[in-house]
């Protein structure tokens, strides 16, 4: 039944099948934010308490849940190369971990930049802020252990473990605003129960969500796309990519 | 649409500042992570070449030298 996946499992054809879907991802992804930043700035009703300046959460929230998103799916790339052995799956995991550390200093700082003016700080100690600044050191550890080593397998490999070993975090970030004490407010959207905010504030948020979410997936198929050409290098396929461009 | 005038959206109800900065790191950041991520291609495939092209020599190299081997 799932054999039509194995040809995926060949460099080359992974390389087409990401080649492919790339252009849908970047259209869908670049019309969404646009869509998204211009709802959520120009047309969405004002907060009550925060008037204007609410409208950071369009960016806040998706950068910060979509980063927790992409260190699970990194870590499920992991256990997939661990498990059976695909070194596609490498290439997976070590192209994500820039975007999820970039989504991570987008949270923060929008994130600081929110608690000037609501919480009269742009930093404290509380377990959801100091849980989530884990999570951008290891994400920083992750990319130093992929640059660490020559050989890309060695380095997948020490980088493999620290992520598997940082999956604890996860858990602890999402319910630490329910555990402890904290300064950040706790879910709003990503909770069982229906969503606590009014659906004209919910709707744009939404859109971002998904816009970022795509952008996401275009990000990770180009340097999934670097991450296949530099570990297959000697391939004659690659070789007469590598010829087309040195010509020029 | 919310704001009264375009002025009136720049403004932002008095924090301009803390809206503005937040969007406009948000944009920095993920423009120069796409902008890296798509050159990095090309780089790569011409550091590719390069390596080729400098094996190629080498082979070429060592051919030559069996010929001139055989000659004498």
């Amino acid at each position: 039944m799932w054999k039509w996946l194995h040809p995926y499992a060949k460099a080359e054809r992974s390389y087409q099948l990401a080649s492919t879907l790339q252009p849908w991802f970047a259209i869908s992804s670049i019309v969404l934010l646009v869509v998204g930043a211009v709802w959520g700035l120009a047309f969405a009703p004002a907060e009550l308490y925060q008037k204007e300046y609410y409208r950071i959460i369009y960016i806040h929230v998706p950068a910060a849940t979509l980063s927790m998103s992409v260190y699970m799916a990194m870590a499920t790339a992991v256990l997939i190369s661990m498990v059976w052995q695909l070194k596609l799956a490498d290439a997976a995991a070590a192209a994500m971990a820039p975007i999820g550390a970039t989504l991570t200093a987008i949270a923060l700082i929008t994130g600081a930049i929110w608690g000037a003016p609501s919480w009269g700080t742009s930093w404290v100690w509380d377990a959801r802020l100091t849980s989530y600044l884990i999570l951008v050191f290891l994400y920083l550890g992750v990319i130093a252990l992929h640059n660490a080593f020559e050989d890309k397998a060695l380095a997948s490999r020490a980088a493999g473990i620290l992520t598997l070993v940082g999956v604890v975090n996860i858990p602890i970030i999402k319910y630490s605003v329910e555990w402890w004490n904290t300064l950040h407010q706790t879910a709003t959207i990503s909770k069982l129960s229906a969503p606590s905010m009014s659906s004209e504030m919910l709707w744009p948020l939404l859109t971002n969500i998904l816009a970022f979410a795509l952008m996401i997936g275009a990000l990770t198929l180009v340097r999934f796309k670097n991450e296949v050409l530099a570990r297959n290098a000697m391939r004659p396929w690659v070789r007469e990519l590598a010829a087309k461009v040195g010509d020029k | 649409m919310h704001f009264d005038s375009f002025s009136d959206f720049i403004a932002m109800g008095g924090h301009a500042f803390y809206v503005w900065w937040a969007y406009g790191i948000t944009f920095t950041l993920l423009t120069t992570l796409t902008i890296v991520s798509v050159r990095r291609k090309n780089s790569l495939l011409k550091e590719i070449a390069k390596r080729a092209q400098h094996e190629d020599k080498l082979k070429q190299m060592r051919k030559d030298k069996k010929t001139n081997e055989s000659k004498t």
